[in-house]
């Protein structure tokens, strides 16, 4: 699936949703969130830290014949930050650099899940797109 | 009716022995009808992950805060908060949550604006429930819905404002961030950007106590001559001050609030919640760097 047609399907599983199921939606993307592979796990130096999370979360990008691979950390006691990491992974993963760099910038407020789990928390989302975003430009040019 | 309170000796030390409450005690209690348990969290779907059997959700940003003004829900939200919840005016509530109960005391600083009389934490958080043996369960929680009385917020005892801050220097204020944030290296708390202020430093005259150091390892409360023995020896403080203590968003400082009112029974302790992200960028007040807690300004 495109980067593009991920994201409308997510938006629409999420505003198709009520406020609760939203909830439990983010849920079980927290649950999916693939592990690292070893390269990564055995060499946590290599991941970025996502300082704008409130729970510690990592993060790694490889850029691969203009494909986008994403990498993510988080404890288990994080779900909330687990499950916004698992939502960038599913829309952006498989993308290529041009598709990766248009997603919009406000991806996060498209989901509704500010009623969720209110807009505060969801800054920590934006960080993340964002650094992904700034990670796949210096890695794209190299 | 009043759940019977938790014997342990360690509890008995403290001022106020009625309101913390041991993982073992809350097992024997648990099906109490007079008792609600209520999970309080920073993580939002931390009580989805798993929570103790019988337990409500309470999240601070979606329940407690007002969604437009920065403040905290009026009576009729907070009557309808406990009516969903199943909390009746006379059940005894007990919080616990993530974070060594940073968000659990907060909520039960709120709950104490509105007068709930009888409001304990579960000593040592979230963990001391898994720590002991007992399991967390995903299984939905059936409320049955209760009656709460409306009742007005009391904004004057236990919560202070920016006003009553500049009024009372000369007076003991109790800084409990990181002694980066007070010293003025950073605007916000490490790993918390997102809650900064425009300027770094503290309250003049505020002595520094990081909340930490009111728990263990296992984030259960030191003993009472431990907390005595920072609060009072080292700081000074004596139980007859009033005392203002912030934080950020005055989370952090609800812990050590709750540490100073009812484990070492300070008559007089506000929480000042507008905190250094309220401070921090209030044009004109007076600011100090540095580890040293500077003099007091001339009270307003």
């Amino acid at each position: 699936m495109s980067v593009n047609s991920s994201a409308t399907s997510l938006q629409e599983d999420f505003r198709d949703a009520s406020v609760k199921d939203r909830l439990n939606l983010l849920l079980e993307f927290s649950e999916n969130l693939p592990e690292l592979p070893s390269r990564y796990a055995d060499h946590p130096d290599l991941l970025e830290r996502v300082e704008e999370c409130q729970s510690p979360i990592f993060l790694f990008v490889e850029v691969q014949d203009d494909k986008v691979e994403l990498f993510f950390s988080a404890p288990p006691e994080a779900p909330t930050t687990r499950g916004f990491a698992s939502i960038l992974h599913e829309l952006l993963n498989g993308g290529s650099v041009a598709e990766v760099l248009a997603v919009d910038d406000d991806f996060a407020d498209t989901l509704g899940l500010a009623e969720a789990v209110s807009p505060l928390r969801l800054r920590g989302m934006r960080a993340m797109l964002f650094r992904i975003k700034r990670q796949v430009r210096e890695k794209a040019t190299n | 009716m009043t759940v019977a309170h938790d014997p342990s000796p360690k509890f008995q030390e403290y001022a106020h022995p009625e309101v913390l409450v041991s993982a073992e005690w809350l097992a024997e209690h648990i099906n109490d009808a007079d008792l609600r348990i209520v999970e309080s969290d920073e993580d939002v779907l931390l009580y989805e992950v798993g929570h103790i059997p019988g337990s409500v959700k309470i999240d601070w940003h979606t329940d407690l805060n007002d969604d437009t003004v920065r403040d905290y829900v009026g009576s009729a939200d907070f009557k309808a908060l406990m009516e969903r919840s199943g909390i009746r005016r006379d059940t005894t509530v007990v919080i616990y949550g993530d974070k060594s109960n940073w968000w659990a005391a907060y909520a039960l600083w709120v709950f104490k604006l509105f007068g709930h009389e009888d409001v304990r934490l579960l000593d040592g958080a979230r963990e001391a429930w898994t720590n002991a043996g007992y399991n967390l369960t995903r299984e939905a929680t059936e409320v049955e819905p209760s009656e709460y009385p409306l009742v007005l917020r009391d904004d004057k005892t236990l919560r202070a404002f920016r006003d009553d801050v500049l009024a009372h220097f000369g007076k003991p204020l109790l800084d409990i961030r990181s002694p980066q944030e007070y010293s003025g290296e950073r605007t916000h708390m490490p790993d918390y950007p997102q809650e900064g202020a425009l300027r770094a430093g503290h309250i003049p005259s505020a002595v520094s106590v990081p909340w930490a150091r009111a728990v263990n390892t296992d984030q259960t409360f030191k003993p009472r001559a431990e907390l005595s023995s920072i609060y009072e020896g080292e700081k000074g403080l004596k139980s007859s001050d009033e005392v203002i203590a912030y934080c950020r968003i005055g989370e952090r400082s609800s812990h050590s609030w709750f540490v100073l009112k009812y484990l070492l029974g300070f008559e007089n302790v506000r929480n000042y919640d507008g905190s250094w992200t309220e401070w921090g960028s209030l044009v004109g007040v007076p600011i100090v760097k540095g580890e040293e807690p500077g003099l007091a300004p001339v009270a307003k």
